[in-house]
């Protein structure tokens, strides 16, 4: 989230598409509640009419895997009516940026693709720049090259009666949608927008959030109390776990994964750290060396030296172009080439797509250790259905972890907000926090090393592996090497820092060793004035917005807004008086923690050469209307998922992301337009069930309100297969099939896409066979494709085709 | 007496069904077998298992789509017919300072077909142990100040609880509020039970029983009129 959950409440008009939050973040309705009690506008957009739309002032539906091109429908209609907020798209983003004479897009490919690789050449789409290296602008945003004209002329495709065709969404409900939510574009006024898996999840999931951070960027709406693009997060840390690189491609706080290619820690540093010649542009990431080198000394303490590279040759690279996301994972060990595996908290079986050929895949381990509160279905695969026992090799071993509550640490929000929880009851049995079993691990695993050796065994021996206290694992200890040490007395800004005191931000962290920070963007969590996550209090800041400074820690620095530079005008005057962010006073800037104190512009011409750009993250510090950075395109652009319904894409002549990935094992396929699997499928969550119901299933009181595995579907296509409401029916794909029973509703529709009635159905993910006993629930996961995203490789589980048909009934 | 009174606002209820659980947990009921029978309502009712139900129902009104919920519970009378039938305030009783309607075990003697029957909203149920049980309105967490388990969970405010007087007058200003966006916005009963309902449409749509029918009160009026002229043996004998 740019914002946070309390500050939902001070929308004036709330998006809700691509989630579902009444069922899946039932408490954020507290604020959309709050919100909607101030008159602000709740919209819902959804295949499937929700417990959400169930609230809203607006619900429209729209066919799974089309929202590029309903929302590049609303881009073209801020654009046409002028709805735009002017001096912010001038000021703060790349609207006026000259685009370089290689760009051009045509029959739905940019240019620079590359057929054969299924890759663009980026560098395509290159801004032009002046003779001092600093990008071409026209902030009157005349210049038929400026990013703005190109934006209008890209878009100009996405008109209402093309977009409806494509998404099923009537024409009149498009526009009513468009004309509610661009009504926020007036100065005062702030629409936010509440996401989740239903836009990430797809081929093209990172470039839906991109569309509607354009319209969010054209409205003036991001660093806005009420505004900005707000992430729900699925789980209560994925943003901490997310922050501290549970992904292949960074390393903790955003900064990169080396490659192959970046032979030296200078190499690395070069690769990565973004120049600007601009003197207003902040270029944060101009520190990334400090960021980088201090991690390096977390890692590995003492024996990260300025001589060995402060042990950058001890962490892995990842060889260019390749990618070893959750999905390439699987595809290799189904391939057979990994021996073994940590599943750790996850449950993969059932959570990960194309589930049947992940528990095939894990047939090919050597070996795996299940780390969890209960067995699951991924624990014990090997005697799951369709699985012989007897001829699987794979050796599972169970570790049983507390609960949540068991352990004290801190859980990351989806607002970014650090809280640190203490331990309540004790943990039960034998079961061990996931911070005891990981510094246990790394104990004996350093052990083995130093005594045998090995291929490979400094990266390992030489860890830093201090986290305990009296043998026990010490989150404080942790929490503190995040936060990061002076490891030496230094003067920073004409003040001695004196050795071995906690850092009090990333200001102070330095490149040479003389620092340590585990991750640079919670420096600022655990100083010398005490762990910031444990603080409860319970005043609001000056603006009264719900900002609650010092109720736990925020990241960065306890900015509870990010980008509000971009909340004021020229001179630093909030736009919104009533929700105003920051202000400036004449001397400082008041309110939320500000992105830099620096002074406020003054004007764009003659900008006051001690201020900075808005977008102060950015190289160029403009937010990016035209994104040249992504795998698939500087702007967004519709194509159909890999599965759908319709033979063309009625955008352009590619009809789906040229540049998604595909697998090609035999556990793999893929079916368009296959009489076999005529309808469109889609997965979801309940309010009842937790991620794949481990911890719910077990528990009866929720089995006892969502007991069963089900499908719902439309009353017409109900009565298209004959199937009667609570029957018992199979649902298949090209990957796997499962039973299900049939919830025939009113809240699935028919669309109507190119003229055509195409019927589309949705099931829940939360049910596997361990549990409830009988084993006949089953994931809906057997049934979506091992494809997706190719900027992040999120799996396109929320759009794929599939059939629905009665059971044969079983004869006598 | 003014005692205690709910307001269930349904218009803000996203049948999350957090209050749900939570009576199950503070009156550590089992978990019902069940099945999917093609709706998430679940259990299908109410039972002596349990006490509060969600009920949900999908209906078009003028032409558009509604998922109407309905947190379903004892409405606690301000007269109670099944007391009245009961006649016998060891099985049956209001609490005098909430004006909680409270059954006991001894419920397991009195005319359990006729109170049941008496129940203008299709309450109490039998138990396995033929007494009569349903919500309490968590009296022992009220008695010691706290909110009753439904109310403590619900996250959006659908569902309040508080002195008599302080829930009428947030029911008049929520329904005054709620009936610029829906017109036929009402109370249920408001004047007759402690658990007043807020509901957005007719209430017919969200459950059979969701209002006591025109008569209900007026067998109440029946029972109490057949209590006048009830044989005196019977009275003789209870003494």
């Amino acid at each position: 989230m740019t914002n946070h959950w309390i500050d939902i409440g001070n929308s004036d008009c709330i998006l809700v598409m691509g989630s579902n939050a009444a069922e899946n973040h039932p408490i954020s309705f507290k604020y959309v509640v709050k919100a909607m009690e101030n008159g602000a506008k709740l919209i819902s957009v959804d295949p499937r009419f929700t417990r959400t739309s169930s609230k809203a002032d607006i619900y429209a539906p729209l066919r799974s895997g089309t929202d590029i091109a309903f929302l590049g429908g609303m881009i073209k209609y801020i654009l046409d009516k002028n709805l735009y907020n002017k001096d912010y798209v001038r000021a703060y983003t790349n609207a006026p940026f000259i685009v370089g004479k290689a760009y051009s897009f045509k029959d739905g490919l940019f240019s620079g693709y590359n057929r054969r690789a299924r890759k663009y050449n980026k560098s395509k789409w290159a801004f032009e720049m002046d003779e001092k290296g600093v990008p071409k602008m026209d902030r009157s945003l005349k210049d038929p090259m400026c990013v703005f004209q190109q934006l209008k002329e890209h878009y100009s495709r996405y008109n209402t009666k093309l977009v409806s065709e494509i998404t099923g969404t009537s024409e009149a409900d498009l526009l009513k949608i468009y004309k509610t939510y661009s009504a926020t574009g007036k100065k005062g006024k702030a629409a936010t927008i509440m996401y989740a898996m239903g836009w990430t999840q797809h081929t093209v999931g990172t470039q839906n959030i991109r569309t509607m951070a354009m319209i969010q960027l054209l409205l003036g709406n991001i660093g806005m109390a009420g505004g900005g693009v707000n992430a729900l997060r699925g789980e209560s840390n994925v943003q901490g776990s997310t922050d501290h690189c549970l992904l292949w491609h960074i390393w903790p706080g955003y900064l990169k994964t080396p490659r192959a290619s970046n032979v030296s820690l200078a190499a690395y540093n070069k690769k990565w750290t973004p120049k600007s010649k601009d003197p207003i542009s902040a270029n944060w990431w101009q520190n990334y060396p400090k960021y980088s080198v201090s991690m390096l000394k977390s890692f590995f303490g003492k024996l990260a030296t300025r001589r060995n590279n402060f042990g950058y040759d001890w962490l892995p690279k990842v060889d260019d172009g390749k990618a070893y996301s959750w999905l390439d994972l699987f595809d290799e060990m189904y391939k057979g080439t990994i021996g073994g595996f940590f599943a750790w908290g996850m449950n993969p079986a059932c959570s990960g797509a194309n589930a049947g050929k992940n528990r095939m895949a894990m047939a090919n381990l050597d070996w795996m250790v299940n780390v969890n509160i209960f067995d699951n279905e991924t624990g014990s695969f090997w005697r799951g259905p369709g699985m012989s026992p007897s001829t699987v090799k794979t050796e599972v071993f169970m570790l049983p972890a507390c609960v949540s509550v068991e352990k004290e640490g801190s859980i990351t929000n989806s607002g970014r907000w650090m809280q640190w929880r203490y331990e309540g009851p004790r943990p039960r049995g034998k079961s061990k926090s996931d911070g005891d079993i990981i510094m246990k691990l790394g104990l004996k695993l350093k052990g083995l090393y130093k005594k045998e050796g090995g291929v490979f065994p400094k990266p390992i021996v030489n860890l830093k592996w201090d986290y305990t206290t009296k043998g026990k694992y010490d989150p404080h200890k942790v929490a503190k090497e995040i936060n990061g040490y002076f490891l030496k007395n230094v003067t920073v800004k004409g003040k001695l820092c004196k050795k071995g005191t906690l850092v009090p931000s990333f200001a102070w962290l330095q490149a040479d060793g003389s620092t340590s920070s585990g991750n640079w963007l919670y420096c600022n969590s655990y100083t010398e004035k005490g762990n910031m996550a444990a603080r409860r209090g319970q005043t609001d800041a000056v603006n009264k917005i719900g900002l609650y400074p010092n109720f736990s820690w925020c990241w960065p620095v306890n900015r509870r807004i990010i980008y509000n530079r971009a909340s004021v005008d020229l001179k630093g005057n909030p736009l919104d008086r009533k929700h105003w962010v920051i202000k400036w006073n004449g001397k400082k800037w008041i309110g939320d923690v500000p992105d830099g104190g620096w002074p406020p512009l003054g004007s764009l011409e003659n900008p006051n050469p001690k201020s900075k750009w808005a977008f102060i993250m950015r190289k160029h510090g403009h937010a990016q209307i035209f994104g040249p950075g992504r795998a698939d395109g500087p702007f967004p652009e519709h194509y159909e998922p890999l599965e759908c319904p319709i033979e063309k894409n009625l955008m352009n002549k590619q009809r789906m992301n040229p540049v998604a990935p595909i697998y090609k094992t035999d556990a793999d396929a893929y079916k368009t337009c296959d009489p076999r699997y005529p309808f469109v499928g889609t997965t979801y969550r309940v309010v009842e069930h937790w991620q794949t119901g481990l911890m719910t299933r077990p528990q009866s009181w929720l089995l006892e309100m969502q007991p069963q595995v089900f499908v719902e579907m439309s009353e017409e296509l109900a009565r298209l297969k004959r199937i009667k409401n609570g029957e018992r029916v199979l649902v298949t794909s090209a990957r796997g099939a499962l039973k299900c029973t049939a919830i025939v509703t009113k809240r699935f529709k028919p669309f109507k896409i190119g003229g055509n009635i195409v019927h589309q159905v949705g099931l829940p993910w939360c049910f596997g066979w361990r549990w409830p006993k009988n084993g006949r629930e089953e994931s809906a996961n057997l049934l979506t494709p091992a494809t997706g995203d190719p900027n992040t490789r999120i799996p396109e589980t929320k759009a794929f085709m599939c059939n629905v048909s009665k059971l044969r009934r079983r004869r006598r | 007496m003014p005692g205690k009174s709910f307001l269930i606002d349904t218009s803000l209820c996203t049948a999350c069904r957090g209050c749900q659980v939570a009576c199950k947990q503070w009156n550590s009921l089992p978990a019902e077998k069940t099945m999917n029978r093609g709706t998430y309502q679940n259990p299908a009712d109410l039972s002596f298992k349990t006490y509060k139900l969600v009920r949900f129902n999908e209906v078009v009104v003028d032409g558009k789509l509604k998922w109407l919920f309905f947190p379903d519970q004892c409405r606690h009378c301000m007269e109670p017919p099944c007391e009245m039938t009961a006649d016998d305030p060891r099985a049956i009783f209001r609490d005098s300072a909430t004006g909680a309607v409270l059954y006991t075990t001894n419920t397991k003697q009195a005319d359990r077909e006729a109170i049941v029957d008496s129940c203008p909203y299709n309450i109490p149920r039998v138990s396995k142990k033929r007494t009569l049980t349903k919500c309490n309105m968590c009296i022992g967490r009220v008695k010691n100040g706290q909110l009753p388990a439904c109310v403590k969970t619900c996250p959006t405010g659908a569902m309040n609880f508080g002195d008599r007087e302080e829930m009428l007058k947030l029911a008049k200003r929520r329904l005054s509020k709620v009936k610029k966006t829906h017109r036929n916005a009402r109370l249920l009963n408001p004047d007759d039970v402690r658990v007043i309902y807020l509901v957005t449409e007719d209430p017919k749509f969200y459950h059979k029983f969701a209002v006591a029918s025109n008569s209900a009160f007026d067998i109440t009026r029946t029972v109490a009129l057949k209590r006048l002229v009830r044989p005196l043996t019977n009275l003789t004998a209870r003494v």
